[in-house]
């Protein structure tokens, strides 16, 4: 198996970093989250904001991949913040607590207006 | 891009995976005989929750020469899944099976100190968080031993088949963290999935050497967490023991009155 996810990395403003994810999240894609986390981190963000638009899939081993970037943002002082998920992935998020640690936002304006 | 054809599927397919929204656990039907407490109502506990260090421990058997797929095997997984805990680990799926949403409890033993017979109970369970053909995941609630999931998956690498259990949790409260720590408790649960690999491995009929991985993902202890010790499972068991003359002698009261 290999992965089938892409992630773009772009900067949103001066302490702010977007992660443009299209594909699949599951255990494979591991190598590209945390690479595009570190890129996205690389100028000194404080907000790494994650963008589920392109999100296809999930499933629980993509769950416990955000839980560990959300620990490593945490140890870097980051803020990870999220938005573009549909109904369905709110409610896996609420399930699973992650909304709980993860701010939810229902678009990139709304997420930056709140950093 | 996806059509809206794929994204449809793609949908259907998460949803069907992935437990329906709850804030409690339910338990459904269960044998009369299993102890159902600590689970019912209770909330399920992420990784973010629980109180202790966070570790990721991966646990791994090749079974090489098995001429079955991953679905086949993570079926036989689930049907015998129950049967492939060490003996002091009962597990009682209810009548549905490892479907998401539903509960499995537990009834198990502990040793109060390493080295001593298995003697201390403990009732608790988990929630099937998710399910598909080659993989699933339990969550587990308040009172555990362990906030967090455990993910339970079958691939195939290099020619070969790979069964494993992936958990990312953390001690729930102070005394399992004391537990983990200083009493051996971590040792413990990670030679229970070593058992169960291993009981996979011989059912497919294949010597598995399992190997296994321990990554810290957060050194950190949770103090705000400390309070999650109000649901220890561990200690509420005992209790619950304790107090089984006093519920006897209350159902006979009442049972007397009535007559």
């Amino acid at each position: 198996m290999r992965a089938n996810v892409t992630m773009t990395v772009r900067k949103a403003d001066q302490n702010s970093s977007v992660i443009d994810i299209h594909g699949e999240i599951n255990a494979f894609a591991e190598n590209a989250l945390m690479d595009a986390y570190t890129n996205a981190s690389s100028d000194g963000a404080r907000n790494i904001i994650l963008n589920f638009d392109g999100l296809e899939y999930m499933n629980s081993s993509g769950i416990g991949l955000l839980v560990t970037l959300l620990i490593r943002a945490k140890r870097q002082n980051q803020r990870l913040l999220a938005f573009g998920l549909s109904d369905h992935y709110q409610q896996i998020f609420e399930l699973t607590r992650l909304n709980e640690a993860i701010g939810i936002y229902a678009s990139e304006a709304a997420a930056l207006g709140a950093v | 891009m996806n059509t809206p054809v794929q994204e449809d599927a793609n949908q259907k397919r998460s949803e069907t995976a992935w437990a329906p929204p709850t804030t409690r656990m339910k338990v459904g039907e269960m044998p009369a005989a299993v102890r159902n407490i600590n689970v019912d109502g209770r909330q399920p506990m992420s990784p973010l929750q629980g109180f202790g260090q966070m570790w990721q421990k991966t646990f791994q058997v090749r079974l090489t020469g098995v001429d079955k797929t991953p679905a086949e095997v993570m079926q036989i997984w689930k049907e015998n899944f129950p049967k492939f805990q060490p003996p002091d680990n009962r597990f009682y799926p209810t009548m549905a099976g490892i479907k998401p949403g539903e509960v499995l409890l537990i009834a198990a033993k502990v040793p109060p100190f390493p080295g001593l017979p298995s003697i201390l109970p403990v009732n608790t369970g988990v929630m099937v968080l998710y399910a598909d053909d080659n993989t699933f995941t339990v969550m587990t609630p308040e009172g555990h031993p362990e906030a967090g999931w455990n993910t339970f998956s079958v691939y195939e690498e290099d020619g070969s088949l790979v069964a494993q259990c992936q958990s990312l949790c953390r001690p729930n409260d102070p005394l399992y963290d004391f537990f983990n720590r200083f009493l051996g408790a971590s040792g413990q649960q990670d030679e229970i999935w070593v058992h169960v690999l291993e009981s996979l491995a011989d059912h497919l009929g294949v010597h598995g050497q399992v190997t296994t991985t321990k990554v810290l993902v957060d050194p950190k202890v949770q103090w705000s967490q400390a309070k999650n010790i109000w649901h220890n499972a561990g200690i509420r068991t005992v209790f619950y023991v304790l107090g089984a003359p006093l519920r006897w002698l209350r159902r006979k009261s009442s049972a007397g009155l009535k007559i």
